[in-house]
């Protein structure tokens, strides 16, 4: 129960960083353009888009807050072995990337009549260098587990560290740095343009939705297949770290010499099969290690205890591989419409874009389950059991906990998707939306937030 | 006393709890005064006046937590344990007040809902603050690196009174920081208040100050032992003085006096506290020399801690400048 607690919040809390990080590097761009050109119409998407990354932001925090005190009420074992490890590495976190974004956010949101231009500019810039800086270390201490080394562990098994080099820069970090960051863009990118694409669709002159959209296209098309690229050398480095996952991500339970890419099919980790397994041969060895007679391990190869479960990891896997290729699909067809000139007025393209709009936030989440899964039985990969780390609590406690967290977390932030739903129904040339930026303390209110309540549906 | 890492990082973790107490707590302060500020407008002056800052306030606390995981995992591993129920509701009240802040102003209708949730967020954090420190003070079993009690051990007629006590004292705070931020009948209606709360602080503290020496034998000896008596003596003594500046600036219509005196009251009262755990972290069970992790954790982390700790100061003390003086209410609103 303790795990489900902490699967359920760090999802909820990742959909938020997958979101503001992206976010604060496109305001970042958004607010250089501004200071650069003077042009309003990249004001009016700063201030557009600042009120929703305030309000992810603001959940991106308490759920994180909730996060690092779950390691020691959920993890008590866990914390006591491996916090010397993981400890300083999310003590710099917090030193280097919370207090940088949290010292220069109220600058960012309230402050640019106080500052000026150039500080405020600064400021921005200061909040998006900060959540890149979070990234680095909760995934340095992330990576880790995944793939440790650079450490020593004492006759208590306590995990301490012998060089900081090495755990940081482990095997897996760069890719899964990479992979992660990319992808936090990929998932703005494709938020953004979902929302531009609706204006687009009521109103096709409308120029704050026009760049809106066409930043967005950009990213999608460029970032995408890097991604993939990406995801692929990802891949390759975990087949040489966790085989484990890898045959679990690809449902193989035999070792193939020469191994078929499944591409559908039901892993059955009782009957040690996949079945209605739908093929292409070799294909998998291909992918895998590029070389269409490798050897592959199935994972009848380990113990049985020592297995991920592979039904979850094998479909999340292809849900995010999935969206992958559809984002690709779309990032092209944007290509394709731009060069044609058609890229405002194509009403289908549009249509795809709103559709796919939330294709990121479902591809990150697949992906950190393929990963977490895949690393099960494990907390640190070959050392430390997932069933050893637990905390010595009743299973009341946490049962009820964890009750209370589902039903805070779905009324809380349940309402807070809801208003940034219906911040972005706004248009964002509206000019009273731009009005709300006259004072240095945004939304204070003898009229409150004007511009949405007429909508209020509530 | 040698000032080896464990020592220093003791110092340094103290440092970001004090730190997270006195700026947390007006912020929380000010959401716990939401129960007598009724009017919707006044209210928007409040969050107004901690909305810039409250961020990088309980940043303080994830320091605290992140640090004592870092450099003290054992008892990061059987604290947190043991205060399991209190501080899943202090969590939870954390998220209700961090959102309200942003929610209040996306509804009209749903204002007042979001309203009672920054109240009681702020309410139930603090509370819950005060009866982790009881909890803490009480003394936590451990056996064999690991939390040895029940989950409801916590929970005492002394621990409830420490989340009075907190619960009160960050009203003051939260009081005199209105009364420094803002003008007209807010800041009329916060000095009175201010009046009221620092009798009740005061109050409190000197029951939990007395209480605490008959809990453990060990806090008895270095209140009333010689020669730290003599040091103990000191603090009631400040307390005193920071008691009738407090009391003479709220009469004479100062503005930062009162906050600054109350801030000090807080100050105190945590030297009180760290007099009657020192060498220990976890009472009676874990010197902070049992805790620490090993030193090449704490001398990694420390490099970083000497040269962020202050740029993370002057940078926060800028954004304070930024935002400082009194909250117009006139000004630039939408
Ligand atoms: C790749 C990015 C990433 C990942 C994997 C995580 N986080 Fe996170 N976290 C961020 C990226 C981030 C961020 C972008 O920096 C946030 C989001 C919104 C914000 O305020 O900062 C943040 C906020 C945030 C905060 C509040 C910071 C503040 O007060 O300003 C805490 C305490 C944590 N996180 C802790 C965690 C823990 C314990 C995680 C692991 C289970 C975790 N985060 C995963
Ligand atoms: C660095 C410290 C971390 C620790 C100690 C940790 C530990 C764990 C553990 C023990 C589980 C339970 C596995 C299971 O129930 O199958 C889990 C699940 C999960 N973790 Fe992590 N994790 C860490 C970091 C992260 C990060 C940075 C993320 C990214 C946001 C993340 C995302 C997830 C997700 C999404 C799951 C749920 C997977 C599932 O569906 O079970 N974790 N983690
Ligand atoms: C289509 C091509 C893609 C491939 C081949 C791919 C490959 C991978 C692999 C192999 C992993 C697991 C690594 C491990 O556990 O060791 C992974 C994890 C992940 N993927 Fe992908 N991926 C692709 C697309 C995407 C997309 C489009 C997104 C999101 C927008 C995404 C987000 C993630 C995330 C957040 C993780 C977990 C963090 C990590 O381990 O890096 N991936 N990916």
């Amino acid at each position: 129960m303790a795990r489900v607690q902490f699967a359920f919040t760090v999802s909820f809390h990742f959909l938020f960083p997958a979101l503001s990080i992206g976010l604060a590097s496109y305001l970042a761009v958004l607010n250089t353009v501004w200071v650069w050109k003077k042009d309003e119409a990249y004001l009016r998407l700063f201030n557009y888009w600042k009120t929703v990354f305030a309000v992810t932001f603001g959940m991106g925090v308490v759920s994180g807050i909730v996060m690092s005190y779950q390691f020691g009420t959920n993890w008590a074992k866990f914390s006591d072995r491996a916090g010397a490890v993981i400890g300083p590495l999310m003590g710099y976190e917090v030193l280097t990337a919370f207090f940088l974004e949290a010292g220069f956010l109220g600058i960012m949101l309230f402050g640019r009549k106080r500052v000026g231009e150039k500080l405020h500019l600064f400021a921005t810039i200061m909040v998006a260098v900060g959540t890149m800086i979070s990234a680095f270390w909760i995934l340095a201490a992330n990576s880790w587990m995944h793939t440790p080394q650079g450490h020593a562990i004492t006759p208590e098994g306590l995990f301490v560290p012998v060089s900081w080099v090495e755990i940081i820069f482990n095997p897996s970090f760069p890719y899964r740095l990479v992979h992660t960051v990319l992808a936090a863009f990929l998932t703005t990118a494709f938020a953004v343009g979902g929302v531009g694409a609706w204006h687009l669709l009521r109103d096709r002159e409308s120029r704050p939705a026009q760049i809106m959209f066409s930043m967005a296209m950009w990213m999608a098309a460029l970032v995408t297949p890097v991604q993939i690229l990406v995801g692929d050398m990802h891949g390759l480095n975990t087949l040489e770290h966790q085989p484990a996952k890898i045959a679990a991500m690809e449902g193989h339970y035999e070792t193939h010499k020469g191994a078929p890419l499944i591409l559908f099919g039901l892993p059955d980790d009782e009957a040690e099969e996949t079945r209605y397994a739908v093929e292409i041969p070799k294909l998998g060895s291909l992918i895998l290690a590029h070389d269409a007679d490798a050897e592959i391990k199935g994972l009848k190869a380990w113990p049985k205890e020592d297995r991920p479960k592979s039904a979850i990891v094998f479909w999340s896997f292809r849900i995010m591989v999935g969206l992958g290729f559809v984002m690709l699909l779309v990032g092209l067809w944007s290509l394709w419409a731009r060069w044609r000139k058609t890229l405002f007025s194509d009403r289908w393209l549009q249509r795809a874009a709103v559709a796919v709009a939330p294709s990121g936030f479902v591809a990150v989440l697949a992906g950190w389950v393929t990963t977490e899964n895949g690393r099960q039985p494990w907390t640190v990969y070959g050392l430390m059991r997932t069933s050893d780390s637990l905390s010595n609590i009743d299973a009341p406690a946490v049962g009820a906990s964890l009750i209370a967290f589902i039903v805070v977390y779905f009324v809380v932030f349940g309402a807070g998707i809801f208003y940034i739903f219906r911040l972005v129904a706004m248009p964002p040339d509206q000019k009273s939306h731009h009005e709300l930026d006259k004072g240095p303390i945004r939304s204070a209110g003898i009229t409150p937030a004007p511009a949405q309540e007429p909508r209020d549906g509530v | 006393m040698a000032f080896d890492l464990p020592t220093i990082w003791a110092g340094l973790i103290a440092f970001a709890v004090l730190a997270y107490v006195i700026l947390d707590g007006f912020d929380l302060g000010v959401g716990i005064l939401f129960s007598v500020f009724r009017d919707e407008h006044d209210r928007d002056v409040m969050t107004n006046s901690v909305a810039p800052v409250w961020d990088g306030n309980e940043t303080w606390l994830v320091l605290g937590g992140g640090g004592l995981l870092a450099v003290f995992p054992l008892a990061y591993a059987t604290v947190l344990p043991a205060l399991y129920v209190p501080l899943i509701l202090m969590l939870l009240g954390l998220v209700f007040r961090g959102v309200a802040f942003e929610f209040r102003w996306r509804t009209q209708r749903w204002k007042p809902v979001w309203d009672i949730a920054f109240m009681a967020g702020s309410t139930v954090a603090a509370f819950t603050q005060g009866i982790a420190l009881g909890a803490l003070v009480q003394g936590i079993r451990i056996v064999d690196r690991e939390y040895a009690g029940g989950w409801w051990d916590w929970l005492t007629p002394f621990s409830l009174t420490c989340g009075v006590a907190v619960v009160v004292g960050y009203a003051l705070l939260g009081a005199t920081w209105l009364n420094l931020k803002t003008l007209g009948l807010v800041q009329d209606k916060a000095r009175q208040w201010s009046l009221y709360l620092a009798v009740a602080t005061l109050g409190l503290i000197g029951v939990v100050s007395l209480w605490t020496p008959f809990i453990n034998r060990l806090y008895f000896e270095r209140w009333f032992g010689w020669p730290t008596a003599l040091f103990s003596a000191v603090v009631p003594l400040l307390l005193a003085v920071c008691a009738y500046v407090l009391w003479h600036g709220l009469r004479t219509d100062k503005h930062l006096t009162p906050f600054l005196a109350a801030l000090g009251l807080f100050v105190l009262s945590y030297v009180g506290i760290g007099i009657s755990f020192y060498p220990y972290i976890v009472p009676g069970a874990l010197t902070f020399h049992d805790a620490a992790g090993p030193d090449k954790s704490l001398s990694f982390l420390l490099v970083g801690a000497a040269v962020l700790v202050p740029i993370i100061l002057t940078y926060t003390g800028y954004a304070y400048w930024v935002f400082r003086g009194k909250i117009d209410p006139k000004e630039g609103y939408h």
